[in-house]
């Protein structure tokens, strides 16, 4: 099985190990995240801006890529999951957009055809969580994990149609199929703050305390996201609290791959 | 030949300010059958009437036209007017030439061309009339009643007051319905139990009325006057007639720990059990799902202690079949399923209850007795926070698009009761818009912010967190515009109600439609607000649409009115405007029946006169006192072999063809 891959520019630099965990689970779950040629960055945030053409094409261009190559659009980065995945939705239901970005360039004549997918969807919805057990050789018995699902991977709801957005259940799932105990806690779809880490500081950190004090008090030992901007402000904020680690890593933990030596070519 | 009379109403100025009466008299004059075209300014004063029927009388008219108002208005008035001088009322044809033309138009001379066109129409129409004869069919001088609680009991009441015998049918052990669950009442405060419960004893005692529980309505057939109504009676393993409800059996029944549905699963019962200590009828059912007995055939025990006998292990279900003249659906409504609600953190805190749990637990007989106590720790709590519109107002898909109406007002008294009981209780409410229009209700909401200190904050909630100790709200308070956190010990949620679940698969049986909400649909939303569109179905309480105790005691008062009025009359005559199938023509496709709405069209064998070759086919048939006169099935009939008696397929074109 082989999907086309969006790895975003924060997986090139600062959460290599989001994408490198991910690509050898991939493997040894029996699949391949085919990177797309020369992918431009999505923006990290989705583009509310009336200008259209300088804010969506690389999303575009990415989602297009993938339609001529007839397979589904993988993400890692909750950012660009949340990008991507909206920017389709205009493309399919937009028909003013569409005619702006053609305008602009005929090679952008797209139509929302391309199917984006979280690697978890890919995990669930693909591949099955039962297989993921069953490959597991490592499972993580005893650990007390919290799935921290930050906000952009879930809403809005209706586009990411990625799980409920105020009771998620699938990274819980994902946990247990690692053999490790979810601890479901109430924070865990609220935001890090983590667009204002750097303007309003200690609202950042009061965000990102609420959310860890959440997870301890319920009982988790260790948290995993997806999102590469929750890790780095949670660690940074909270990270005496409670570790946090990508999801990924996880993955590549229990089905045995050897963390050091990936980190190490990462 | 026919002849026809053609009469046109000015209706004062409202048709001859724009249509020229004399034009369009001699627009008609000279078309083939008139024999009379005459005017008058009110031809449905008594002297245009006189002057209708003389000219019936005079030239032995064969149908009449009128060219005047909506035929809503005043069709039956004209077609009493041709039937008192001898006409067959199906011969009168109404040209509308108030609401069609003077009324939206301003030219004259062209309204009133457009009015001798549809005059024409009109004589077309009706020169190819026959008379129509309604059927008469006898009424069943019985009503059923679907639904036990308020409603149903009020309902069933004002029937059986009238002398007519009534079966109230009830799907849960007991009469009483939600209200039976209910505290205090708003906006007076009565006690909920002390104004039901005599109701409940004066139904289960009145000689007219025959109270089914445990039962559910199974199947319908037939039609306004005639109802033909299967009820299955569960069940309930012990025998009504030996029973004296002293309660022996459900103490010594070694089964605990069985939710309580009556008290929302606050409370625990045994597998032998009545829900409440007023039940009626006061006679235990066993729960076969949970009774010991019934599993293994090992216990036994409320059989032994029972004096007279009336445990019965190896009851059956009971099949009872009865004819009704009118039917009541009464079947109320039910709180919405909060999982899709995450946010407000129902499903994972103890502390977060619905407002109806709520309901229970300020009960004197309820979980704790009537005391405010966290259901977590038992603590009292310092602070509790009412959240209004859960799931009501929604149209994000979770949770229903209306507003439940009765949530403003009772949150008003649920406030009020525990500030009046533990004044030192913080009490806040967040609120979309309050809505309290009613007799007493604003004064009494206000009484609450302004003698008890309520405090109300406009605003939606976005997360209920529970820390162990207290819940953590965050909100945005709207008036002052911030975003708020709030510690509370306590949160109270006015959950959205729907209609049970089993009013759909009812109005399915009973041909009574229901909307997009499952709401039992009314008539006409203002003119007909009881009774359904399906004749002989009458609509009360919450089952048609959210509404509070006194507005349906009122509407089922108003249902009650509607049946004493059909059980009332000894027969019942049919619109003859009804479908017709042309046995020769029809092939039993079977297309017919299903567009139906009203389950008026069958199938069975019938001979067929083929150029005199006899056969015996299967074709379709009408019942005619079922049919409304839709023409669905004319519409999807492919051999033309249905038709609607008086508005033929012929006469339509005739009228299509005298306007082009």
């Amino acid at each position: 099985m082989i999907f086309d891959y969006y790895p975003g520019c924060t997986l090139n630099t600062k959460a290599k190990e989001l994408d490198i965990f991910a690509r050898k689970a991939a493997e040894k779950l029996g699949f391949e995240l085919r990177e797309i040629e020369d992918w431009q960055c999505c923006g990290a945030v989705y583009p509310m801006g009336a200008d259209v053409v300088a804010s969506k094409t690389p999303s575009v261009r990415a989602l297009k890529a993938s339609q001529d190559n007839g397979r589904a659009l993988v993400t890692l980065c909750s950012a660009c999951h949340h990008v991507l995945k909206r920017v389709n939705r205009d493309a399919a239901e937009d028909a003013e957009f569409r005619a702006t970005l053609t305008a602009y360039d005929e090679e952008l004549e797209y139509n929302g055809g391309t199917e984006v997918l979280h690697f978890l969807e890919v995990l669930r919805d693909k591949i099955g969580f039962d297989k993921v057990k069953a490959a597991v050789t490592n499972p993580l018995i005893g650990r007390k994990i919290g799935a921290y699902y930050g906000c952009m991977l879930l809403r809005p709801g209706a586009v990411m149609a990625f799980d409920d957005p105020e009771s998620p259940t699938i990274i819980e799932d994902f946990i247990k199929a690692l053999g490790a105990t979810p601890v479901t806690y109430a924070m865990r779809n609220e935001c890090c703050g983590g667009y204002i880490s750097l303007a309003e500081k200690e609202m950042s950190a009061k965000m990102c305390h609420a959310v860890a004090e959440d997870a301890v008090r319920r009982g988790a030992e260790e948290l995993i996201t997806a999102c590469p901007l929750c890790a780095y402000n949670v660690k940074k904020q909270a990270g005496d609290i409670l570790p946090i680690t990508y999801f990924t890593k996880l993955l590549a933990e229990a089905l045995g791959l050897d963390g050091e030596e990936a980190k190490a070519n990462a | 030949m026919e002849k026809i009379g053609f009469f046109v109403c000015h209706c004062g100025s409202n048709i001859k300010a724009t249509v020229d009466p004399n034009v369009v008299l001699d627009g008609v004059r000279s078309i083939p059958g008139i024999v009379v075209a005459e005017q008058y300014p009110y031809m449905c004063a008594k002297t245009g009437q006189n002057m209708i029927a003389d000219a019936i009388k005079t030239n032995g008219l064969t149908g009449i036209v009128i060219a005047a108002c909506s035929p809503r208005m005043h069709e039956a008035t004209f077609r009493k007017v041709a039937e008192a001088a001898g006409l067959n009322p199906y011969m009168v044809e109404i040209a509308n030439i108030r609401e069609h033309v003077s009324w939206i138009h301003k030219n004259k001379e062209e309204g009133s061309q457009k009015a001798v066109a549809l005059a024409k129409a009109a004589i077309a129409k009706v020169k190819l009339n026959a008379p129509l004869f309604p059927e008469e069919n006898s009424v069943i001088k019985r009503a059923l009643v679907i639904g036990g609680g308020i409603a149903g009991i009020q309902a069933a009441l004002d029937i059986a007051e009238a002398g007519y015998e009534v079966d109230l049918v009830e799907s849960s052990p007991s009469i009483g319905g939600k209200m039976a669950q209910l505290d205090k009442t708003f906006p007076t405060l009565d006690c909920s139990a002390c104004i039901l419960t005599p109701k409940m004893v004066d139904a289960a005692s009145h000689d007219k009325i025959n109270i089914m529980t445990y039962s559910e309505v199974e199947k319908v057939e037939g039609f306004v006057g005639n109802f033909t109504v299967t009820v299955r009676k569960k069940a309930r393993s012990v025998c009504m007639e030996k029973c004296t409800g002293c309660g022996d059996c459900w103490n010594k029944c070694p089964v605990k720990n069985i939710p309580l549905e009556f008290d929302l699963g606050l409370q625990n019962r045994k597998a032998i059990y009545i829900p409440f200590a007023q039940a009626l009828p006061l006679v235990p059912v066993i729960d076969r799902e949970h009774c010991i007995m019934m599993k293994s055939g090992k216990c036994g025990l409320c059989q032994t202690v029972c004096q007279p006998g009336a445990i019965e292990f190896d009851q059956e279900d009971e099949l009872v079949t009865q004819k009704y003249g009118a039917v009541v659906t009464a079947t109320g409504f039910e709180t919405i399923n909060l999982d899709k609600f995450g946010e407000y953190a129902y499903n994972d805190s103890k502390d977060v209850i619905t407002s109806f749990e709520f309901e229970r637990i300020t009960h004197g007989a309820g979980p704790t007795g009537g005391e405010l106590k966290r259901l977590s720790d038992g603590r009292k709590p310092k602070s509790v926070t009412f959240i209004q519109c859960v799931g009501s107002r929604d149209i994000s898909g979770r949770g229903k698009p209306y507003c439940s109406k009765i949530c403003c007002m009772y949150t008003a008294k649920h406030a009020v009761l525990i500030k009046d009981k533990y004044p030192d209780v913080n009490v806040n409410v967040f609120y979309i818009d309050m809505r309290t229009p009613g007799k007493a209700y604003d004064e009494f909401y206000r009484r609450g912010v302004e003698e008890y200190g309520v405090k109300y904050i406009k605003g939606q909630v976005g997360k209920v967190v529970d820390k162990g100790n207290c819940l953590t709200i965050s909100a945005v308070d709207l008036l002052d515009n911030v975003k708020m956190e709030l510690e509370t010990d306590m949160v109270i949620l006015a959950t959205a109600i729907q209609p049970v679940p089993s009013a759909k698969p009812l109005a399915s049986m009973l041909s009574a439609s229901i909307d997009t909400n499952n709401f039992m649909t009314e008539a006409h939303a203002k003119l007909r607000p009881v009774e359904s569109p399906t004749a002989g179905v009458f609509l009360a309480g919450a089952g048609q649409g959210p509404k509070d105790i006194p507005e349906t005691v009122g509407q089922a008062g108003a249902a009650a009115a509607k049946v004493i009025g059909l059980l009332s009359k000894d027969v019942l005559l049919s619109n003859p405007c009804t479908a017709m199938v042309d046995i020769n023509a029809c092939n039993g496709c079977s297309l017919c029946a299903p567009v139906c709405p009203y389950g008026a069209i069958s199938y069975g064998p019938a001979t067929v006169n083929d150029h005199g070759l006899k056969t015996i086919e299967r074709v379709s048939h009408i019942n005619q006192a079922l049919c409304q006169g839709c023409g669905a099935c004319v519409v999807v009939c492919p051999s033309g072999a249905m038709d609607l008696q008086g508005f033929s397929n012929k006469q339509l074109l005739a009228e299509v063809d005298a306007l082009c």
